[in-house]
C-alpha cells in the first residue's frame, strides 16, 4: 500500500512538473500574470509530492518490505537501522529519487526566497527547473521505478553492498547531489536570461549565491568521497583519477570558473555571454557525471552492474537539455552587450586568466576521462588512461593557476599596476622560497613535494596578504585594523579563506607525495619499522558484528620503547553478500596519519599480510576542502547576498561597485 | 572605447590561444607515455608484447588456479593465478594484498608487464565495487574468444572453461558451480 502511495506521489509530481514547465514559461511570454503566478505553488506542490514519495521509499526500507523489488535487491533485515535509512539512496533507483527531490527542493527554495525576483524572470527560472524535473521524473518512472513490486515476496532481501554500509554513504551522495543540482538552478537562470535577452548586475547577484552554494556543497561532497575512499577502500590513496571521480571534478572545475566570472557580471557587467556559457556547461558536466555513473560506459571502481537502456535515456536527456541550451545561446547570445571594459592587468583580467586555466584543466580531464570511450567506439581500441596521464597533463596548468590566484584578489577592478602588487606580495615569494629549501632539506631532496609546499605557502601567504591589505593591518594601528576587519564584507573573508583552503589542500597533496608505505607478512609478536616507528603485530582475533564477522588485528605502534597507539584494522566478512570489506585503522594528529590495513592470512604459516602507511599531512586534504567550503558558506552569508538584490531599474542606472 | 574593446578582445583571444595550445600540447605528450592498452590472453598469444611495455590483462580468474607461493621470512608471499578467456591462459604473479572482491571465477583486470618467461607480473589488481559486475573489457574478451554470448545468459562458470569447445556457444556447455 505504502509503495503504491509512493508511486502515485511520484506520478503526481510528474504531472505537476509538466504543468510547471508549460504554464509559467507561456505566461512569461504572453505577460499573463496569473499564469506566471502558478510557478511558485506548482514548485512547492512538486516538492511535497516527491518528498512524500521519498518518505514512502524510506519507510519500505525501514520496515524491510520484501514485496518491493528495490528493497529486496538492496536491503536485508539484519542490516542496522542507520544503513536501512541511508540504503534508501544507496542504489540506482533510490539515488535518482533523491536527485529529483533535491531538484524540487531547489525549485521550492527559488520560489520561497525569490520574492524580490522580477516576476517574468522568476517564472522562467521555475519553468526551466520544471522542465529538468520533468525529464528526470520520466526517467525514474520509465526505467527505474523504485516502487516495483515482487510477488511472491522472497524471505529476505539480498543485502546492501557492504562497502556502502558506512556513514560516508549517508553524506557523500546527498552533498554531491546538492552540488550537481545547484548547477541546474544556475542553468535555469542562464536559460531564462537568454530567453529575456538580458543579463545585468541584478541577474549576476542572483546567480552568484546559487553557484556559490552549489560549489560549496560539491566541494564537500567530493572531499567526503575522497575521504571515504581513503578509509574504506584501504588503498592508502585519496584520489585515483577514476572516471567517476573525474566526473565529479568536471562540474567542480567549471563551477569554480562560473563562481568567479559571475562576480565580474555582478560588479562590472562584463563577461556576460561567457558566464552564461559556463552556467550551461556546468550543468552539462553535472548531467555527464550522472550519465557516466549511471550508465557504466566507463571502466570505474564505481561501476555497478547496470542497464544500457538507462544510460541511453540519460544521454538523451543530456542531449535534449544541452542542444536546446546551445541553440538558444547561439540565437540570443549576441543580445548580451557588455558595458564594463577593463585593462588586461586588472582583477577582471585575473579572473579571465583563472577561467582560462580552469577551463584548460577541465578540457584535459575531460579528454582523458572520455578518451577510452572514444577510442573504443571509433578505433575499437581498448585503452585506459590512468593517474600518470592526469598528473602529467594537469599539474603544469595548476602551477600558473596557483601563481595567479594569489595576485587576483589584490588587484583593483578595471586597471591595475604591477608595482603595488609586488609590494604586497614580495614577502609571500620569500616565504615560498624558504619553504621550498626547507622542505628540500627535510625531505631528503625530493623536488616535487618541495615545489608543492612552496606553492601552498605562496597561496596561503597571499590570502593573508589580501586580508592584511584590506584591513590596512601594517599601515595603521591595530585598533583601526580591527575595526576595518569587522567592517570587511563577509564575501572578502570568504574569498580569502577559500583561497587559503586551496593552499592547505595543496600542502596536503604535497605531503602525500612524501607518504611512506610498507607491505609485510607478519606473525604475531613480529615487528617492522616504518617512518621511525616500530609496528608490532600483537595478534589476530575473531570479532562478531550485527551482519558480519571479522578478523581483527591488534598492532602496537612503538617509539622509544613506549607504546604510542594500539591500532585495530580488521577485515570483515558479510555472509549475505558473500563479500569482504577492509576496515582501516587510522590514528591521526592532524599532521600525519598512521594507517594500517590487514589483508589475507596464511593460517599454515601463521602469518597475516599487513600494510602500513605513514601519510604526511593527509588530513590537510580534507581539512583544506572543508575550509574552502566554509569560505564559500561565509561568502554566501554576506549581507549583500541576504539583502534583496537591487531592482532592475536602479541596476540599469549605475552598477553598484 | 571601441579601440579599448578591440584591444581587450585581442588579449583575450591571445590568452585563449595560449591556454588551448598548451592544454592540447600537454594532453598529447601525456597521452604518448601514459595510455595503457588492454589485452586478453588470446591477444597475448597472438602478439606477445615486450617486457618494457606495461598493459592491462583481463579475463576470468581460472577456477582452482589461485595459489600462494611460499615466501622467505619477512618477505611478502606472492600470489599466483591464471587469467583465462576460455581459449588461452596467462599465469599472473602478484605480490601484495588482493582486493576484497578478488575471487576465483570472477572477472579481473590486472596491470603490469609480461616477463620474458611468459609470466605476467602484475603491479596492480583492480578491485570492483560490485560482485556482479563484469569489467567491459573482460566481457569483450570473452565474446571475442567465442566463449560467451551475453544474450544467452550470464558468463559461464570458469571451472568448465578449459575443457570447453570454443566452437560451441558457452551457455550451452555451462555447468553450475
Amino acid at each position: 500500500m505504502i509503495a503504491e502511495v509512493g508511486h502515485f506521489a511520484l506520478t503526481l509530481a510528474l504531472i505537476l512538473a509538466f504543468a510547471q514547465s508549460v504554464l509559467p514559461l507561456l505566461g512569461a511570454e504572453t505577460r499573463d500574470a496569473r499564469m506566471m503566478a502558478t510557478a511558485a505553488p506548482l514548485a512547492l506542490g512538486q516538492c511535497f509530492a516527491i518528498a512524500a514519495a521519498f518518505a514512502c521509499l524510506m519507510y519500505s526500507y525501514v520496515i524491510n518490505d520484501t514485496t518491493v523489488m528495490n528493497v529486496v535487491q538492496n536491503s536485508h533485515s539484519a542490516k542496522p537501522l542507520l544503513y536501512k535509512i541511508t540504503g534508501t539512496w544507496g542504489n540506482h533507483e533510490g539515488s535518482l529519487v533523491l536527485w529529483v527531490m533535491i531538484l524540487a527542493l531547489c525549485g521550492a527554495a527559488v520560489s520561497a526566497f525569490g520574492r524580490e525576483l522580477p516576476s517574468a524572470l522568476k517564472a522562467r527560472v521555475l519553468g526551466v527547473l520544471g522542465l529538468i524535473s520533468l525529464g528526470f521524473l520520466l526517467f525514474v518512472l520509465k526505467t527505474s521505478n523504485p516502487f516495483d513490486r515482487v510477488w511472491p515476496p522472497p524471505a529476505d532481501g539480498q543485502g546492501l553492498n557492504p562497502i556502502l554500509q558506512d556513514i560516508g554513504l549517508a553524506l557523500h551522495p546527498p552533498l554531491l547531489y546538492v552540488g550537481y543540482v545547484g548547477y541546474a538552478v544556475t542553468f535555469a537562470f542562464a536559460i531564462a536570461a537568454l530567453i529575456e535577452g538580458r543579463v545585468d548586475a541584478a541577474w549576476g547577484r542572483w546567480v552568484r549565491p546559487w553557484s556559490l552554494a552549489a560549489w560549496s556543497f560539491l566541494t564537500l561532497g567530493i572531499a567526503l568521497g575522497s575521504w571515504w575512499a581513503y578509509y574504506e577502500l584501504g588503498w592508502g590513496g585519496y584520489w585515483f583519477w577514476d572516471p567517476v571521480e573525474n566526473a565529479s571534478l568536471l562540474p567542480w572545475l567549471i563551477g569554480t570558473a562560473l563562481l568567479h566570472s559571475a562576480i565580474v557580471v555582478e560588479k562590472r557587467e562584463a563577461l556576460k555571454t561567457w558566464t552564461i556559457l559556463l552556467a550551461i556547461i556546468a550543468f552539462g558536466m553535472s548531467l555527464l557525471g550522472t550519465f557516466l555513473v549511471r550508465s557504466g560506459v566507463l571502466n570505474s571502481v564505481h561501476s555497478f552492474a547496470n542497464d544500457p537502456e538507462r544510460g541511453m535515456f540519460i544521454l538523451g536527456l543530456l542531449m535534449f537539455y544541452l542542444a536546446g541550451a546551445f541553440l538558444l545561446f547561439a540565437w540570443r547570445a549576441s543580445a548580451m552587450i557588455p558595458t564594463g571594459i577593463f585593462a588586461p592587468v586588472s582583477r577582471e583580467g585575473a579572473i579571465v586568466l583563472n577561467n582560462l586555466l580552469v577551463c584548460s584543466i577541465t578540457a584535459v580531464v575531460f579528454v582523458g576521462t572520455l578518451w577510452p570511450l572514444f577510442a573504443d567506439s571509433m578505433f575499437g581500441l581498448k585503452v585506459s588512461v590512468g593517474a600518470p596521464f592526469f598528473n602529467a597533463a594537469s599539474f603544469p596548468l595548476v602551477v600558473p593557476l596557483l601563481l595567479a590566484m594569489a595576485a587576483g584578489p589584490l588587484m583593483p577592478w578595471k586597471r591595475a599596476a604591477l608595482a603595488p602588487l609586488v609590494m604586497k606580495l614580495w614577502w609571500c615569494a620569500v616565504l615560498a622560497f624558504a619553504v621550498f629549501f626547507g622542505a628540500l632539506l627535510l625531505s631528503g631532496e625530493k623536488v616535487l613535494p618541495a615545489v608543492g609546499f612552496a606553492f601552498a605557502a605562496w597561496v596561503i601567504g597571499a590570502a593573508i596578504a589580501d586580508l592584511a591589505d584590506r584591513t590596512a593591518l601594517f599601515r595603521t594601528n591595530p585598533a583601526n585594523a580591527w575595526a576595518r576587519a569587522r567592517g570587511l564584507p563577509r564575501a572578502a573573508w570568504g574569498a580569502a579563506i577559500a583561497h587559503a583552503g586551496i593552499g592547505i589542500v595543496a600542502a596536503g597533496i604535497s605531503g602525500m607525495g612524501l607518504a611512506q608505505e610498507k607491505l609485510v607478512a607478519m606473525a604475531p609478536g613480529e615487528s617492522t619499522m616504518l617512518a621511525g616507528y616500530e609496528w608490532r603485530l600483537e595478534g589476530v582475533r575473531d570479532v562478531e558484528g550485527p551482519n558480519w564477522t571479522a578478523r581483527r588485528a591488534t598492532i602496537s605502534v612503538i617509539r622509544d620503547g613506549q607504546v604510542l597507539h594500539v591500532m585495530e584494522p580488521s577485515r570483515r566478512w558479510f555472509p549475505v553478500a558473500r563479500q569482504n570489506t577492509t576496515e582501516v585503522a587510522i590514528r591521526t594528529n592532524l599532521l600525519f596519519d598512521l594507517y594500517a590495513v590487514i589483508g589475507e592470512e596464511d593460517t599454515a604459516a601463521g602469518q597475516a599480510i599487513i600494510r602500513i602507511h605513514f601519510n604526511l599531512l593527509a588530513p590537510w586534504i580534507w581539512l583544506g576542502s572543508a575550509i574552502m567550503a566554509l569560505g564559500g558558506g561565509l561568502s554566501l552569508s554576506d549581507r549583500r547576498v541576504r539583502v534583496s538584490a537591487p531592482s532592475r531599474r536602479t541596476a540599469a542606472q549605475g552598477a553598484p561597485a | 572605447m571601441n579601440t579599448a574593446r578591440k584591444k581587450r578582445r585581442m588579449w583575450v583571444v591571445l590568452l585563449c590561444a595560449i591556454g588551448l595550445g598548451s592544454a592540447t600540447a600537454l594532453t598529447l605528450t601525456a597521452f604518448q607515455d601514459n595510455i595503457v592498452f588492454f589485452r586478453s590472453p588470446s591477444d597475448i598469444m597472438a602478439d606477445r608484447p615486450g617486457p618494457e611495455r606495461a598493459f592491462r590483462l583481463g579475463g576470468l580468474v581460472e577456477a582452482g588456479s589461485v595459489e600462494r607461493l611460499p615466501a622467505a621470512s619477512g618477505q611478502l608471499p606472492t600470489m599466483r593465478f591464471r587469467v583465462t578467456d576460455g581459449v588461452h591462459q596467462v599465469s599472473v604473479n602478484f605480490q601484495g594484498v588482493l582486493p576484497d572482491l578478488f575471487r576465483e571465477g570472477q572477472g579481473v583486470v590486472t596491470m603490469g608487464r609480461l616477463t620474458p618467461d611468459g609470466v605476467f607480473r602484475a603491479s596492480e589488481v583492480l578491485a570492483r565495487h560490485d560482485e556482479n559486475y563484469m569489467p567491459p573489457e573482460v566481457a569483450d574478451a570473452l565474446k571475442r574468444a567465442g566463449q560467451w554470448q551475453p544474450a544467452l545468459g550470464p558468463a559461464p562458470a570458469p571451472a568448465t572453461w578449459n575443457t570447453m569447445d570454443p566452437a560451441r556457444p558457452a551457455s550451452q556447455g555451462r555447468t553450475g558451480s
